[in-house]
């Protein structure tokens, strides 16, 4: 039973991140592909009856039109039926930036479009949007993942394995990381770099951010974990035969800090994903024209957008599935660690 | 007790120090300065711009610069603000105690929520009261503050019970604290919900562990009552890791709280401080920081208090 459910867990982060990477063959659209005449269009669902009652066997979408003497309400234009179809082809991409293709799951034949989250105010389609900004976030946050666990680790052990002032000088640094509240650490971090840069360089920048300035925790607990592993006797033993000491620490003593690592790794993705998601909601992440769920979630900011506009809020929940996943991983994880030790 | 808290205070004190230490050298990255956007004023001279950083001290070396912010700071004056040309201290002081209006509320609220309800559920280990539990925690752990605040904009956007945004009606009704009370449900609303599911987890959890014990197995064999047992038993031999969480979780609640004071216009520490970082405002982004380090040091000192009164361990050591 434990063992389904994490089973299907990680069959499920696995199958979102290929999605991600895979965005344009599952986003019908370009992200910023804009479609003028139709901003703020609310989310069209497929049918399968036609205004007069008819029963379809393919799913359509109908087209929107304005409504008389306005610009932005819009109502189902009955006359113009658009069947859904899988595998089209349809505008060109790159798979991973190497390999081009114009095969998309599914699109539309027709005049209009299919918008199955609606559109922002440049008519872009939504869900094409977050499908591509799941790869901004989900990267962000793994990046910044692996590179504080990574810095954490290596604090960690050389802090652990000398002790004496380089242990004293490592943990008063971490201390004093953790005591600030976290988003005023962040916030202040970023404050003190370029605001006006690249989206790319934007990209790398809070990865770094985020992930520098948490390495304190991770570095906390291997600290814990190497102290003790240090008087085991088969490192004693490694030692008495003359092995150096960067040998043991990478033969030996990190080694054994794999399980603590991975459940912080589980542990730390899903801060880093929502901190990402925070800087770009704030306007200090990525930028324009670059979706990430964060930038897209600013719109909604604007009261006039947000009564109106509803699901200008879908791309707030994108990121739930991912945490409810990353966080039944971490449990999973802790117990296992836990049995382990 | 004396030699204890002397020695927590001592602690917090060098942190704040080591804090401000690491701000000034990063500061130091950070390129331009608030001055560096005037350059293209036609009216305004570079030897004019040289004379303003040098009335605010921008043109010395860093440990100079440190040493007279250090200098001033000890007297309670973080610096000027440039943008506004007011001391930060005067700038920041409103703002944190309408920070604290949000933080503190929310603070109280979501432990008072959560020591029941996470007894309780430690109590009834299985069964779908557990289900429930353990359901609705997992989900309010997902649920991104950005999304709830917005949620809770748009539910009151659409229904008109509560107000939108800022803090008091207007300028009839500013004061009145019926006003406020009405503009505060909503931020706290959210910060509660924000911040009640990893409490309730750990409530549960150290709950469990109590539960396990003999002397708990005893009391129970004696035949005593629910509530006897859950906070007269269960609650004291508990609350050693919830103590230690109340300062975490007050870290959490002073983050947060920018967000939702952002969202929801809430005049407090969060806009002032993203308002800084887009103006290069130096000093008051400093300020900000050291004012919610202060602010978290505090929070962390009066739960090493409450710690002292109720672990005997402690006590006996120092």
């Amino acid at each position: 039973m434990k063992q389904r459910k994490l089973f299907w867990t990680a069959a499920f982060l696995v199958g979102a991140h290929l999605m991600a990477g895979l965005a344009g063959f599952f986003a019908p659209y370009h992200y910023a592909a804009q479609d003028r005449l139709h901003p703020y269009a609310s989310p069209s669902l497929p049918h399968l009856m036609d205004c007069s009652g008819k029963i379809h066997l393919r799913p359509f979408v109908y087209g929107i039109r304005n409504k008389q003497g306005s610009f932005t309400d819009y109502q189902p234009d009955c006359s113009a039926q658009m069947p859904v179809h899988f595998l089209v082809t349809g505008e060109e991409y790159s798979l991973f930036g190497l390999i081009p293709s114009s095969l998309h799951l599914f699109g539309v034949s027709g005049p209009g479009e299919i918008n199955l989250l609606g559109t922002d105010a440049f008519g872009r389609d939504q869900f094409s949007r977050v499908v591509y900004g799941a790869q901004v976030s989900l990267l962000a946050g793994g990046l910044a993942g692996v590179l504080a666990v990574f810095a954490g680790v290596i604090v960690g052990t050389i802090s652990g394995f000398y002790g004496g002032v380089v242990d004293e000088a490592a943990m008063r640094v971490a201390e004093i990381a953790i005591a600030v509240p976290s988003l005023y650490l962040l916030l202040a971090a970023r404050s003190f770099l370029p605001l006006e840069i690249s989206p790319l360089m934007a990209f790398l920048l809070v990865i770094s951010v985020i992930g520098l300035l948490s390495w304190a925790r991770p570095a906390r607990l291997v600290r814990g974990l190497v102290m003790s592993a240090r008087e085991r006797n088969f490192v004693l033993a490694a030692q008495g035969f003359g092995a150096s000491k960067s040998y043991v620490m990478r033969r030996h003593l990190v080694p054994m800090t794999f399980s603590v690592a991975l459940t912080q790794l589980a542990i730390l993705i899903p801060q880093f994903i929502l901190a990402e998601v925070v800087l770009s909601f704030l306007g200090l992440g990525i930028g324009e024209p670059f979706p990430s769920w964060g930038n897209m979630l600013a719109e909604a900011q604007q009261y006039h957008v947000l009564a109106s506009c509803w699901w200008m809020l879908l791309p707030g929940l994108a990121p739930v599935p991912f945490f409810v996943a990353y966080h039944a991983l971490a449990d999973a994880l802790q117990k296992k660690t836990k049995v382990n030790l | 007790m004396i030699r204890y808290l002397s020695r927590r205070l001592a602690h917090g004190v060098l942190l704040l120090a080591g804090v401000s230490m690491l701000l000034f050298v990063f500061q130091k990255a950070a390129p331009g300065d608030f001055f560096l956007g005037m350059r293209l004023n036609p009216e305004l001279s570079g030897q004019t711009l040289q004379g303003l950083r040098a009335e605010y001290g921008l043109d010395q070396p860093l440990p100079q610069r440190y040493a007279r912010w250090l200098g001033s700071a000890l007297r309670g004056d973080l610096g000027p603000s440039f943008a506004y040309n007011l001391p930060v201290t005067t700038l920041l002081w409103p703002r944190i105690k309408n920070t604290l209006l949000l933080s503190v509320p929310a603070l109280l609220i979501s432990w008072l929520i959560a020591i029941p309800l996470g007894l309780l559920a430690a109590w009834r280990r299985t069964g779908w009261i557990d289900r429930i539990f353990s359901g609705s925690t997992s989900t309010l752990l997902a649920l991104p503050d950005v999304l709830l605040a917005l949620l809770a904009v748009l539910l009151a956007l659409r229904t008109h019970i509560f107000p939108v945004g800022g803090m008091t009606a207007g300028t009839d009704a500013g004061e009145s604290t019926a006003g406020l009370l009405q503009h505060m449900v909503l931020p706290v609303f959210v910060l509660v919900v924000g911040s009640v599911g990893p409490l309730l987890r750990q409530v549960r959890a150290s709950a469990i562990e109590v539960m396990d014990s003999s002397y708990f197995r005893a009391a129970q064999g004696n035949g005593l009552g629910r509530t006897t047992l859950l906070f007269r038993h269960a609650l004291p031999a508990a609350a050693n890791p919830l103590i230690s969480l109340f300062g975490l979780s007050a870290g959490f609640l002073l983050s947060a709280s920018i967000l939702v004071e952002v969202i929801m216009s809430w005049p407090g520490m969060g806009p002032l401080m993203l308002e800084a970082i887009f103006g290069r405002d130096l000093f008051v982004v400093i300020g900000a920081v050291m004012i919610s380090t202060l602010l978290l040091v505090l929070g962390n000192l009066l739960a090493d208090v409450l710690l002292y009164f109720c672990d005997p361990r402690i006590r006996v050591q120092s």
